[in-house]
């Protein structure tokens, strides 16, 4: 009876779930300690209330992206740290010796690295930096739906609270960060670990599917006056390419994890290997939205580098139209490869052959774009700034990894390297020197715009060239270990395979990326620092194209006073040298007209509703069914509550706004 | 960004309002339908499965046209566009894995699934 009660209130919990290994216990403590200082420091500030005020329940799409950005580079550094461990792990545990972590915690470490690094660090700064500048680009003063903004940060946030509570109770997933079956099934896996894994993931999903919605809408619908679809900056067009895979590929994602879910809750057999289940139908499904995530997370970041390669080589985008096809190629073509991530699995050679030949294909638009970026800095008159040493690292590692990934495509080659570390180094310099690459340069580049001033150049290039040697140091010795035949994911290897050596020039390379981490943050505090004499006096410090830079920085939170009027491409170029584009003006050259603006009032109810959704997540993990339901009772209740809510918009006369904008240019000499 | 527009138009809610309530009625005719058939055992194995996929697929084309109103956007047609494309993904994917899921069928007993996927978690 007793037991009956506890099962009740508690689910699965129990006090032996406090983990005492000592690594983990560390974590913990850096992970807890952490927010619990910044919590002292705020009180001791008073600053809860502008925090509230100000920050969590904002529905301003600049501020909801550096909430985003703020909570990718913590989640960074965690990814960070567990790719540390698998470094060293990795170079110390050979023939006798078995290294610094057990095999059951590596399998953990693994798992929780590919996690967060896609979901929370791609992702994150993804959806970041589109919530900062997609908007202003398109000369708009918000995104389509400033609520559902709310709510899918807040969903996002949720989901990375549950990976990283799985430290502290319970465990994390050991099946990496796909969760194949068998592994992830109950029989074999009976612990919390995997569906701390689902639920964070069905919580972050949903959260990415309406951003997906939310970015597509604006793009369709909020350009200001003139600005066609063919005259939309670049970046708007890889988003929009981007967030139409989010809303095609994270339905399948739903379904799979909730497939799985049921198999692991209430006794189904989809993916098991008894009861007419078939556990390849995961993997056929999983890839199916896994392939196109990987587009998802690089169309955006071409965007940035089309932007960041035009405005440095001060020169027009080469072959506008070849681009926007190349996007559309690509956004259909990652549709038909999914299969190339199994070629191993059994099909038939017809079917390898396909997918081989669809693979070999979508590398030809991204090589499309790759020509036009360096077509475009032909004859520019290119300035070597932050943002375009990224994209020159990027140009090189993104090649020798596209390189072998069609060496991949492949099938029989596949057969070869499919599971070995050339994988692994394969997929790494895309995510990390394709996405990674050009979030940071994105971030170089508009931060001036957010902050008001720009960040240390000195300490940039440091922080560059530390990540791009140790990167190289890291992964290019992975493309020779996964020839002499290393797997990915081993916790232990023989002295006689003559790894060792490579593995340890591995572990060296992490440690220069961390330097390059610790450059990074350097350059911040430092900028913060010397801000005055950073300061970003002309809102426009690149001599920029777009619409962005013709308003003050850091941008007023109405975005612009006016709403702007474009007849161009690079509507604020031509207005700056219309010599060079002839009859192309930005504004009407009349008294500005100032007229009232309408912006959403803040809401707590996204927090609340993604609140509950965590608690559903949580209860449902440990099978705590009270709270499953209330949870769920929640989440519907906020949202009815919140949606007969009539009054959710205020009103800044315009007499204010006129007010506002003559303080703005008067600080900023911008002219109007 | 500017509010909604205040004022309803009201012959075009009327349009919808039938729109919907035939849209109700239909859906529930063909899931009973359907759901009787089967239940009842009206026909053999092979035409039960054809008229289950049939009324499915009336089903699909009955609520696309009276709920989601397919088409009847003023242009662009970004509701129209979306959908096809929509269609597209399905189409790929739903054929996709029947071709990929058969072909391995064929192919592999479930002892040899089971070792293979053994070796994906390298154990
Ligand atoms: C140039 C076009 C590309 C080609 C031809 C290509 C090819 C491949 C192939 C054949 C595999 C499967 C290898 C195996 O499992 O044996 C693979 C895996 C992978 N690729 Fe690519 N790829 C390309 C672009 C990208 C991009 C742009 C990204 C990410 C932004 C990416 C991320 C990945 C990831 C994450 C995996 C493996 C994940 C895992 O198994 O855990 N690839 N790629
Ligand atoms: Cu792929």
């Amino acid at each position: 009876m007793i037991s009956y009660f506890a099962n009740f209130w508690i689910g699965k919990l129990s006090i032996h779930q406090v983990p005492t290994n000592p690594i983990t216990v560390g974590g913990i403590i850096i992970m807890v300690g952490l927010p619990l200082l910044i919590a002292a420091f705020l009180t001791y500030k008073k600053k809860w209330r502008w925090l509230y005020r100000e920050w969590l329940t904002t529905m301003d799409a600049k501020k909801i992206g550096i909430m985003y950005i703020i909570v990718a580079f913590l989640m960074l550094l965690r990814g960070g740290s567990d790719a540390a461990l698998i470094r060293v792990q990795q170079a110390t545990s050979v023939g006798s010796s078995h290294g610094i972590i057990s095999s059951s915690t590596f399998q953990q470490v693994f798992s929780a690295h590919g996690t967060i690094m896609i979901f929370f660090v791609a992702m994150g700064f993804m959806f970041g930096i589109i919530n900062l500048i997609l908007p202003v680009m398109l000369g708009s003063r918000d995104v389509a739906f400033p609520f559902m903004n709310s709510v899918s940060f807040w969903l996002f946030f949720g989901g990375m609270i549950l990976v990283n509570l799985s430290l502290i109770i319970g465990q994390f997933s050991n099946a990496g960060w796909l969760a194949y079956p068998p592994l992830s099934e109950l029989r074999y896996n009976p612990g919390v670990g995997i569906d701390y894994w689902i639920w964070s993931l069905q919580i972050a999903g949903i959260g990415s599917l309406m951003s997906g919605i939310n970015f597509i809408v604006t793009i369709l619908k909020h350009r200001c006056q003139g600005m066609t679809l063919m005259r939309m900056p670049m970046f708007a067009w890889s988003v929009l390419g981007s967030m139409s895979l989010v809303v095609f590929a994270f339905p399948i994602l739903t379904v799979t994890l909730a497939l799985l879910a049921l198999d692991r809750t209430i006794g189904t057999h989809f993916f098991t290997a008894g009861g007419g289940g078939n556990m390849m139908m995961y993997v056929n499904l999983i890839w199916a939205w896994g392939h196109p995530e990987v587009y998802i997370l690089v169309l955006p970041a071409f965007g940035i580098f089309s932007e960041v390669v035009s405005t440095f080589s001060q020169k027009r985008l080469f072959g506008y139209t070849s681009m926007v096809l190349a996007i559309w190629a690509i956004v259909l073509l990652s549709f038909t490869v999914w299969l190339h991530h199994f070629f191993t699995m059994g099909a038939g050679s017809n079917v390898n052959a396909f997918f081989g030949i669809m693979t070999m294909i979508i590398a030809v638009p991204t090589g499309v774009k790759l020509f036009n970026w360096i077509f475009t800095m032909y004859q520019g008159r290119i300035r070597l700034k932050n943002p375009m040493y990224w994209f020159l690292g990027f140009v090189v590692i993104f090649t020798i990894g596209g390189m072998a990934g069609v060496l991949m495509a492949i099938p029989p080659v596949d057969f070869q390297l499919h599971n070995s570390l050339f994988l692994v180094a394969h997929f790494h310099m895309m995510i990390v020197g394709g996405v990674l690459f050009g979030f940071f340069s994105g971030l170089l580049y508009w931060l001036p715009k957010i902050l008001g001033f720009r960040l240390n150049e000195r300490l940039g290039r440091y922080a560059f060239w530390c990540w791009i040697v140790g990167f190289l140091m890291a992964f290019v010795p992975l493309y020779i270990l996964g020839m002499m035949g290393a797997t990915r994911r081993l916790d232990h290897y023989q002295t006689s395979t003559g790894w060792h050596p490579l593995f340890v020039v591995a572990g060296i390379g992490v440690i220069i990326i961390a330097a390059g981490v610790a450059f990074q943050i350097l350059q911040i505090i430092y900028s913060l620092i010397t801000r005055h004499k950073l300061k970003d006096t002309t809102g426009d410090p690149w001599n920029g194209r777009t619409l962005e830079w013709s308003i003050p920085s850091p941008m007023p939170f109405y975005n612009f006073a006016i709403l702007p009027t474009v007849n161009s491409r690079d509507p604020w170029w031509a207005k700056k040298y219309p010599k060079e584009e002839p009859g192309l003006q930005i504004t009407n050259k009349e008294q500005p007209i100032y007229q009232d603006i309408v912006l959403p009032k803040n809401s707590s109810m996204g927090m609340l509703i993604a609140g509950f959704a965590f608690l559903f997540g949580f209860g449902a993990v440990w099978h705590i069914i009270w709270l499953v339901i209330a949870g769920l009772i929640g989440v519907i209740v906020s949202i009815i509550i919140r949606s007969t809510k009539e009054d959710t918009d205020y009103i800044i006369p315009a007499k204010e706004v006129e007010r506002l904008d003559k303080q703005y240019r008067l600080e900023q000499g911008v002219q109007s | 960004m500017s509010k909604l527009p205040l004022t309803i138009n009201h012959d075009e809610n009327k349009l919808k309002l039938s729109s919907y309530i035939t849209g109700f009625g239909l859906s529930i005719l063909f899931t009973i339908s359907a759901y009787l058939l089967v239940i009842n055992h009206a026909a053999s194995r092979t035409v039960l499965i054809g008229l289950v996929i049939v009324f499915a697929i009336c089903q699909f084309i009955s609520q696309s046209f009276l709920f989601l109103h397919l088409g009847q956007e003023n242009k662009p047609r970004w509701r129209l566009t979306i959908f096809a494309f929509m269609l597209g993904v399905v189409i790929i994917i739903v054929f996709g894995s029947l071709w990929i899921m058969h072909n391995l069928k064929y192919r592999m007993t479930i002892p040899q699934e089971i070792r293979y996927m053994k070796s994906q978690d390298n154990l």
